[in-house]
């Protein structure tokens, strides 16, 4: 990359390490939560689904404080997590990871609830009168014909990690080749005099990037639209 | 067989209210649309779970509201062939085959794969995926699921419905022999009187719920 100065390379290559993190270890989880509020019934399931949603709609400041007093170092989860395993999160790029993995939940589990709702019971029925438990069921019948939808909601959940910043910022700071993502770079640079360069390089590629994000995406939903569960 | 059956439930609007013994070998249920065969076949899988009654088969109890005790459909020992098939449509045909081989329970080595391809004539769809399926090869490659699945009680709900005429007398000579061959106790549903009179040594006629009368026949 000739055009781009190594502390603009090394941000690029941060933000897609620390949101490639974020997307593959909520993943698994967020197709738990998805799968929960899309088949099962249980009490505080409109509970749990609007704590799922709240980072979507609060102010990204107020997810990113509440992330520092429960993860920071003195937190309760953050001073667990550092007895227990030695990791540390505040101000580290594990904790940008966290904030990314918390920002984007929302936006995975919505597309991979959807698709779950599209795939047909009766073909999940049909594998249990074959003899397959539940637990196989899901994962040899529900989870590959939802599979474009959880590619896709992999796929808008990065973009959107990608692209965090308020809680980011307010979690982990904006340390340079540490925390500092293309976001809180073109932050920096837009407070710098005489980086408009830099600026403008930096949010290209962040349209760039998330206009393929989201083009992705797409492909995969209308897979899902047009594929899922019939025969 | 001796399928006990005592169901009392009601789903909205519908009431299914039935006390029976079938006896087999191939009961057939008929009644037109509405009047709950397939409801009552459901309730057998274990696919709907009743309000209150009791299921037995043989020795086992799949349902009993008294006792609070529901076996889950996946550990009946069941084969189900639905009226649309619903072959798994991300696999291929043999594939479909093999899922209900790996997950089958107990009964002894069961039906061999050779044997069911030979006899319901499926070796050139092994390779197809269930959407470039005829209805009729769609309904023969369901059925040798079913059976694949070593089965203790087969059921099939109105297997030759989404078939047109031609298709059906097609597909009715494989359901015989697979009756004739194996001698696994069939739960069959149809609206079609003709398929009950072919097919069945035990006619349980239904409407609205009920059922109405209990033929058993000779076989032709």
């Amino acid at each position: 990359m000739p055009y781009l100065s190594p502390d603009e390379t090394t941000a690029i290559l941060l933000s897609l390490k620390i949101a490639s993190i974020a997307i593959l270890a909520s993943l698994p989880l967020a197709i738990f939560v998805a799968w929960l509020l899309a088949r099962r019934q249980f009490p505080g399931k409109s509970l749990l689904n609007i704590i799922v949603h709240l980072p979507l709609v609060m102010p990204p400041v107020v997810t990113g404080y509440l992330l520092l007093i429960g993860f920071g170092r003195r937190g309760p989860f953050g001073e667990a997590l550092e007895a227990c395993c030695g990791v540390v999160l505040s101000f580290r790029w594990t904790g940008a990871a966290l904030a990314a993995a918390v920002m984007s939940f929302p936006l995975t589990v919505r597309a991979i609830r959807l698709s779950l709702e599209s795939v047909d019971r009766k073909l999940e029925d049909a594998a249990a009168t074959l003899g397959a438990a539940p637990i196989f069921v899901f994962l040899t019948v529900t989870l590959p014909l939802a599979l474009p939808g959880v590619l896709a909601g992999a796929v808008i959940g990065f973009a959107k990690a990608l692209g965090e910043f308020g809680a980011t910022i307010t979690f982990v700071s904006n340390i340079p080749g540490e925390t500092q993502t293309i976001a809180s770079a073109i932050y920096s640079s837009t407070q710098t005099p005489g980086a408009d360069a830099t600026t403008l390089r930096l949010t290209l590629i962040a349209i760039v990037i998330a206009a393929g994000a989201l083009a992705l995406s797409e492909y995969f939903a209308r897979k899902v639209a047009s594929g899922a569960g019939r025969a | 067989m001796s399928l006990d059956i005592t169901v009392h439930s009601t789903l909205g609007d519908f009431t299914l209210d039935v006390e029976a013994k079938l006896d087999g070998p191939l009961s057939v249920l008929v009644g037109p649309s509405g009047s709950g065969k397939s409801t009552l076949l459901n309730v057998i899988a274990g696919l709907t779970w009743p309000r209150s009654g009791r299921v037995t088969f043989g020795d086992e109890v799949w349902f009993d509201s008294g006792r609070n005790l529901f076996v889950k459909p996946h550990l009946r020992r069941i084969g189900y062939v639905f009226q649309e098939g619903r072959l798994l449509p991300h696999l291929s045909v043999r594939s479909n085959l093999k899922f209900s081989r790996w997950f089958r329970r107990g009964n002894g080595p069961g039906p061999q794969l050779d044997d069911i391809v030979e006899l319901l004539d499926i070796g050139h769809l092994l390779d197809r995926s269930p959407r470039n399926l005829s209805g009729g090869e769609r309904q023969r490659c369901a059925l040798a699921r079913a059976l694949l699945a070593a089965p203790s009680l087969l059921l099939m709900d109105e297997p030759l419905a989404a078939l047109d005429e031609a298709r059906r007398e097609d597909v009715l000579p494989y359901i015989e022999s697979v009756r004739d061959r194996y001698r696994i106790p069939i739960v069959y549903v149809t609206h079609s009187s003709d398929e009950a009179e072919r097919l069945g040594d035990e006619i349980v006629s239904m409407r609205q719920g009920r059922i109405e009368k209990i033929e058993r026949r000779a076989r032709a």
